[in-house]
């Protein structure tokens, strides 16, 4: 409002329906980007309709197939990521969990299990993995960068000893295989409940509640009586879980289980989801919808630059970039926000 | 005065090798106001802490309306209904206006999902700021776009819809301007008007909280060397003691 009329004071000039005018674009523009589910989607929209006139094969079945196995994984591993983000602390070695999780299911299986409990088995494993995280973290205090830093080297070499270094394929009846994402319908499906149920979670449950609240004021949020150490706990086991299940969900789509598949790569790039789809790094803030469609503007990207023949190499340095701009953008947004000129 | 809510007897607290509180006894009859006054690091806060159950006493003893207690946590300070109002608020920046009055008892729909019925609390929520006369601009505002007052305000309420019978007010009115003091200033005074709960209130600027407290107690070096009905004592006795505490550490240093 105060800079509204900074406007039409220093630009007197100005008939009173052009400032009107202006006024009206400035607040969808302002409430466009407030709304960062919306504008990252804008991003996405903008993108494909790039990429179909560069490359018409883009939009073709097989390729949104493909884009869609690829942007689902991301999305079900940056749900986990955000809640644990949000709850002011960062999981790196989900990722990690990703390979881990399909193999222990394989080898459940080997033994005799079927295949729905060997699969709830590996998913066990995988919220193992997240209580350790979470203690180690919130009970000896060991900064969750470093932490997870830890069981993410450890969490590989253990993947690697039982598996031998060797792929795996998984041997399920076509029921199972379907139903756990053997194609990317299937994969999307989940992508998509998950994503829904999250954001539900995180804005309609008490334990979003209190997980904003952890994030936001860990101090003020333990005094009025919030279980931060249990909050980040739990939002730690859900992220294991959910790097476990898409690990273990690729693992149908690709008919392979490969040890060295996941790690950095799709951690960094459910990170990336968060970041760009609105998400603070410093807690108390963010969006699990807003991760999903930053998962597919970021597979649209990879997707979108492979077919249009650039390479990895330039790949990297637009998702920089992209990392970077929507950092700006988010710190700018924050404050604008912080100075009351969004209401 | 009528009933006694709450009473400590010889609490001490120490962190490490530092003694924060060498041995307070303060009690608080039912609708009393008792301004706790000290300078910075007397252990206003400290004490304030462990009424809430947020620090545990090294030594001494609490009593809650008469019965001996141990607080074992916030919550359960709270549900006894000894309610803070923290310095720092405790109040989370991301959150809107009743999410903040209700964090931590949030009106949940039945089963165990937990569900937040945001619209009851929402309702109830202007109901209770409307009748403590708080004005904000809307409940769904996020808490970061309210002034300094206005967050003080909510934190008070949100103490007060607590049921409280003891308020604790940490230095109510710290970094604020006049017109939003006065702001809470008469939110506390209309809640001494109603006589239901019982306040502490720490303060810096005794001149200020000094016509509405009904007894002060003052807090020096972990100990409390001064407790006065308010009748019977004024604002230059206070000044005078304060000043001489001053003038006793300036001495201090320059002779040690």
């Amino acid at each position: 409002m105060a800079k509204d009329v900074a406007d039409s004071f220093s630009r007197p000039q100005d008939s009173p329906r052009r400032v009107e005018h202006r006024g009206l674009a400035r607040r969808v523009g302002l409430s466009l980007l407030h709304s960062r589910e919306a504008s990252i989607a804008i991003a996405g929209i903008v993108l494909v309709v790039y990429f179909q006139t560069t490359a018409p094969a883009f939009l073709s079945p097989g390729n949104i197939a493909n884009l869609a196995g690829y942007a689902a994984t991301t999305a079900i591993i940056a749900a986990g990521e955000v809640m644990v983000l949000i709850s002011g602390e960062v999981d790196l070695s989900v990722g990690q969990v990703y390979a881990l999780s399909p193999f222990v299911m394989y080898y459940a299986h080997e033994a005799g299990v079927p295949f729905v409990l060997a699969i709830l088995l590996g998913l066990m494993v995988a919220s193992i993995v997240g209580i350790i995280n979470g203690l180690l973290t919130v009970v000896l205090r060991i900064p969750s960068f470093i932490a997870t830093l830890g069981t993410f080297y450890l969490i590989n070499g253990f993947t690697l000893t039982i598996s031998g270094g060797f792929p795996v394929q998984p041997k399920a009846g076509p029921t199972i295989t379907t139903t756990f994402g053997g194609n990317a319908v299937s994969q999307s499906l989940w992508a998509i409940g998950i994503a829904l149920v999250f954001q539900f979670v995180l804005r309609k449950m008490r334990w979003g509640l209190h997980t904003i609240a952890t994030g936001g004021n860990l101090l003020g949020a333990s005094e009025v009586g919030v279980k931060v150490g249990v909050i980040k706990v739990g939002n730690f086991i859900l992220c294991s879980i959910l790097g476990g299940l898409a690990g273990t969900l690729d693992a149908f789509r690709i008919g392979s289980i490969d040890p060295l598949a996941g790690g950095s790569e799709i951690m960094f790039m459910a990170i990336a989801s968060a970041v760009i789809g609105g998400t603070l790094l410093t807690g108390g803030s963010g969006t699990i919808i807003g991760a999903f469609f930053g998962a597919i503007v970021l597979g649209i990207l990879k997707d979108g630059f492979t077919l249009s023949g650039v390479s990895a190499y330039t790949f990297d340095m637009i998702l920089g970039g992209a990392i970077l701009i929507t950092m700006l953008i988010n710190v700018r947004l924050s404050l604008l926000r912080a100075a009351g000129g969004g209401q | 005065m009528s009933k006694e809510v709450l009473r400590t007897e010889h609490v001490a607290k120490s962190f490490g090798a530092v003694t924060a509180l060498e041995d307070v006894s303060i009690h608080l009859s039912k609708g009393e106001v008792l301004g706790l006054l000290g300078d910075n690091g007397a252990g206003k806060s400290t004490l304030m802490k462990i009424l809430t159950g947020f620090h545990r006493p090294s030594g001494g003893k609490i009593y809650f309306e008469g019965i001996e207690i141990e607080l074992k946590s916030v919550s359960h300070a709270r549900s006894l209904g000894i309610e803070p109002v923290y310095q720092d608020l405790a109040l989370v920046n991301g959150l809107n206006v009743y999410h903040n009055m209700f964090l931590q008892r949030e009106i949940m729909y039945g089963g165990i999902f937990r569900i937040l019925n945001d619209g009851a609390m929402r309702e109830r929520a202007k109901k209770q700021l409307k009748e403590m006369g708080v004005h904000i601009p809307s409940v769904d505002v996020e808490i970061a776009k309210l002034s300094g007052g206005q967050r003080q305000a909510i934190a008070v309420a949100r103490s007060v819809y607590a049921n409280a019978k003891v308020l604790l007010l940490d230095e109510p009115t710290a970094a604020m301007g006049v017109k939003e003091s006065t702001m809470i200033l008469d939110l506390v005074r209309r809640l001494k008007e109603k006589g239901e709960v019982s306040i502490i209130i720490v303060a810096h600027n005794y001149a200020q909280i000094f016509d509405f407290c009904d007894r002060i107690n003052l807090l020096q070096n972990g100990k409390i060397t001064f407790d006065q009905r308010t009748k019977d004592t004024s604002v230059e006795q206070l000044t005078s003691l304060v000043v001489n505490e001053y003038r006793a550490a300036r001495e201090s240093i320059i002779r040690p």
